[in-house]
């Protein structure tokens, strides 16, 4: 086929995605898929707005499965997201790609966006709204798990308990937490299908 | 169905993997074969309903099994639940039950709390007997494991009293009760004596009415609500895992909060 006929490229630098962040991020993708599908199930059993998920885009079948899955993936879940933040702190990674922040650069990165001049070039270097959109979904898959502790154990974690507001209140939180994370992946996989080069990067390493 | 599903696992499916593979040699591609083949199999899995003993089943039983080993590891005997105050009470408290409030039981004419298993005195005990011993009141969180959760007033024997009152083995692993509603569930030693775990016989600073379980029902504000039974019947302990209603069909056991 055509596409077998490309040559390979000589090998060179170590690949722009290190292997350990592509593979956190892809078992996260299905962590949060799992986490969040299954979610749905069990907010339908007792929803606490006045809507309801459609059961078929639901996973569990019902809330007994949804909450096998929902505390299956939810090991996943942290334990991958737990490798990811040690990882990316202790190769300064966090540091290089994401600090410094600047207020100046997100406003110019925003007006660029609007006149849909932002460009690409360099994938290797966050943009300001990429830095703060992706540590957006860092805090609040944070969050996600931390109200979810006291949703799980509001008992034994009560400082937790304290700081997310009680059982009900940590159960609005972790809703939210939710649509965000959802809003987020959404927006990302919009944005990684406009520049194809960065999902081929999170695959192979290499734009 | 079952027909269908046979059909499927009949095509080698190392072969089938193999030809995708060569068609889709592409990383884009791949990837977004990869992708949408890992939906597919989550929404087939969606329509499952964990009855039909598959691998994946396993897996997520056998899960749900280490959760209540770290549940138990995380069990403060010690720590107690938030309580409330008069104010903070939900009224009308939920009625919650496997079935509905119109179809409650009234209690069997002549009742008495029937004792057996790993117990020194296996005497019936009267709810007059109950009545006369120390009484204690709390108003706690009751947690659904649908996600809902209303505060109640509950006052009766703390059960650590009673389980040493009748001479239960305390080292013995679970408590289980049998209702006379036909559901049963059973819980944890730890459990059983923690402070807060009341064998209730009043809500609100009346009897325990009908359909919140009466005569007596076994409440701990440290467990989900379908742990904690209504219209005991007998208590028992046993060493022997003695399940649930809603445990056996793939709720989890500990159920902690």
């Amino acid at each position: 086929m055509v596409l077998r006929s490309k040559k390979t490229k000589p090998k060179a630098e170590a690949p722009a995605v290190p292997a350990w962040l592509r593979v956190t991020h892809w078992l996260n993708v299905a962590a949060v898929t799992v986490m969040v599908l299954s979610g749905w199930r069990i907010y339908d059993a007792s929803p606490i707005f006045p809507f309801h998920f459609p059961a078929g885009i639901t996973l569990g079948g019902w809330l007994a499965g949804a909450l096998q899955w929902h505390f299956a993936a939810m090991w996943l879940l942290f334990v991958n997201g737990l490798v990811y933040l040690i990882l990316n702190t202790a190769t300064g990674r966090m540091k290089m790609k994401y600090f410094p922040l600047s207020l100046k650069e997100l406003w110019r990165d925003i007006k660029q966006t609007l006149r849909l001049s932002l460009h690409h070039d360099d994938l290797s270097r966050y943009n300001m709204i990429q830095k703060l959109s992706y540590l957006f979904a860092i805090a609040a898959l944070v969050m996600m798990v931390l109200s979810g502790l006291v949703l799980w154990k509001s008992v034994q974690f009560p400082l937790l308990r304290a700081l997310f507001g009680g059982y009900d209140t940590a159960r609005v939180i972790h809703f939210i937490c939710m649509c965000f994370i959802v809003a987020f992946t959404f927006v990302h996989v919009v944005m990684a299908l406009l520049v194809p080069r960065t999902l081929k990067g999170m695959v192979i390493g290499r734009f | 169905m079952a027909g269908s599903d046979k059909k499927f696992v009949r095509i080698d499916k190392k072969l089938v993997i193999k030809d995708a593979q060569k068609v889709i040699a592409d990383p884009y591609r791949r990837l977004f074969m990869k992708k949408s083949m890992s939906l597919g199999a989550l929404a087939m899995l969606s329509g499952c309903d964990f009855t039909d003993g598959n691998s994946v089943d396993t897996v997520l039983k056998a899960i749900s099994r280490f959760n209540d080993k770290v549940q138990a590891w995380l069990f403060d005997p010690k720590r107690l639940a938030p309580e409330y105050t008069e104010t903070q009470i939900t009224r009308p408290f939920p009625f919650n039950a496997y079935y509905s409030e119109a179809e409650v039981r009234p209690a069997p004419q002549g009742y008495k709390l029937k004792l057996s298993g790993m117990i020194a005195n296996k005497r019936d005990v009267t709810l007059a007997e109950l009545h006369a011993m120390p009484q204690t009141e709390q108003i706690t969180r009751h947690i659904c494991v649908e996600g809902w959760s209303a505060v109640g007033r509950w006052g009766g024997v703390k059960f650590s009293d009673f389980l040493s009152r009748v001479g239960a083995d305390l080292t013995a692993k679970y408590v289980g009760f049998r209702c006379f509603d036909d559901y049963y569930t059973s819980i944890d030693m730890p459990t059983a004596l923690h402070p807060q775990t009341l064998l209730t016989l009043t809500f609100d600073g009346k009897t325990l009415p009908p359909k919140y379980g009466y005569p007596m029902k076994l409440r701990m504000p440290t467990k989900l609500g379908y742990k904690n039974p209504k219209y005991i019947a007998e208590i028992f302990v046993a060493n022997d895992y003695p399940g649930g209603y809603w445990e056996d069909q793939g709720y989890e056991w500990f159920a902690g909060s």
